[in-house]
């Protein structure tokens, strides 16, 4: 439980510093949501599911979405 | 290569949502009177008065907490969104007009007459999958903001779900494009609807956005007064109003 707890926080971390530092903007917004799916599962383990449901729905699910569509329009913005 | 990687961070991922779901403890084995107060145990099932419970002629299986007087907690099964519809509600107010506002940047900086298209064949999965799925994520939706006070959940999360299959309508049909009548005018009145609950409230019991309804029994569809009728508005609303953005978002200007 601990230890899972520990796993989710670090790859969180490394997700985090991914996003920042990756070269494609498209994967620094895969990232961001796996960062965000994975906080879902913290939220789940501290017994905040109502937080889980909005992160899961606004966090992994629809920002990405948007931000996906964003760089679609953009087009050209991923060589970068 | 790649593909191995990505069959590790798929199985990982899933290993993790299983792993999670077993740290909660399973349904009816949880001490209730150990988390929270015992008017919040004791709020209108079969008229039990706390009094009675504190004071010691009733008995309760464990210790019980006593926070502030009966009446707080007004009759949802949800803490979380009696303390966002009652105790809140005025914040609640505020992050709609946020979003409202949002909305209308979007839709300011965003709106043209043409539906952009991706320019290739959606995928014969994902064309499927969507008809098979979107009635099911629609009502996954409606069921979140209407059993807001019940479950975990309430008018947020459940519009954007909502507007989330909305998308996988933008995303899997090239002809699709939503009625920007229906959702404007169903965002508008809802969030009238809304601020004319509060009005309600203030000539009812004084306050803006009171619970002016009668409790009724703790867990039952009709209960916790205003809270569903609130949030059913609230989820109406976030969820017409994010779907204008995503549809928004999929216009573009001639030429």
């Amino acid at each position: 439980m601990s230890a899972l707890i520990w796993l989710a926080g670090g790859i969180m971390i490394v997700a985090a510093v991914f996003a920042v530092e990756a070269k494609k903007i498209l994967d620094a917004v895969i990232a961001m949501s796996a960062l965000s799916l994975v906080s879902v599962f913290l939220f789940i383990a501290m017994r905040a599911p109502d937080v889980a449901i909005t992160e899961a729905s606004v966090g992994a699910g629809l920002v990405t979405a948007v931000l996906l569509v964003t760089l679609f329009r953009m087009k050209g913005g991923d060589d970068k | 290569m790649r593909r191995l990687y990505a069959i590790l961070v798929g199985a990982g991922l899933v290993y993790m949502l299983f792993a999670f779901l077993g740290t909660i403890s399973p349904y009816g084995n949880v001490n209730l009177s150990d988390r929270v107060s015992a008017h919040f145990l004791a709020k209108d099932v079969n008229s039990v008065d706390a009094s009675k419970w504190v004071s010691g002629d009733k008995q309760i299986p464990s210790k019980m907490k006593v926070f502030g007087k009966k009446g707080f907690e007004d009759g949802s099964a949800n803490v979380v969104t009696s303390i966002v519809v009652n105790y809140r509600s005025f914040d609640t107010l505020g992050e709609v007009t946020v979003l409202f506002a949002s909305a209308v940047g979007v839709g300011l900086i965003l709106g043209g007459t043409r539906r952009m298209r991706y320019g290739r064949k959606p995928n014969f999965i994902l064309r499927v999958s969507t008809g098979i799925l979107l009635p099911l994520i629609i009502l996954f939706g409606v069921y979140i903001f209407v059993h807001g006070h019940l479950t975990p959940g309430g008018g947020f999360p459940g519009g954007t779900v909502i507007a989330a299959a909305v998308l996988l309508l933008y995303l899997s049909n090239e002809e699709f494009s939503l009625n920007m009548v229906v959702s404007k005018s169903l965002e508008g009145s809802m969030g009238s609807l809304y601020v004319i609950f509060g009005l309600i409230g203030l000539a009812v019991g004084g306050a803006f956005l009171f619970n002016f309804l009668p409790n009724g029994v703790v867990g039952s569809l009709f209960s916790a007064g205003v809270v569903p009728l609130v949030y059913m508005t609230i989820g109406l609303k976030v969820g017409s109003e994010l779907s204008g953005v995503v549809a928004e978002i999929h216009e573009e200007r001639e030429g």
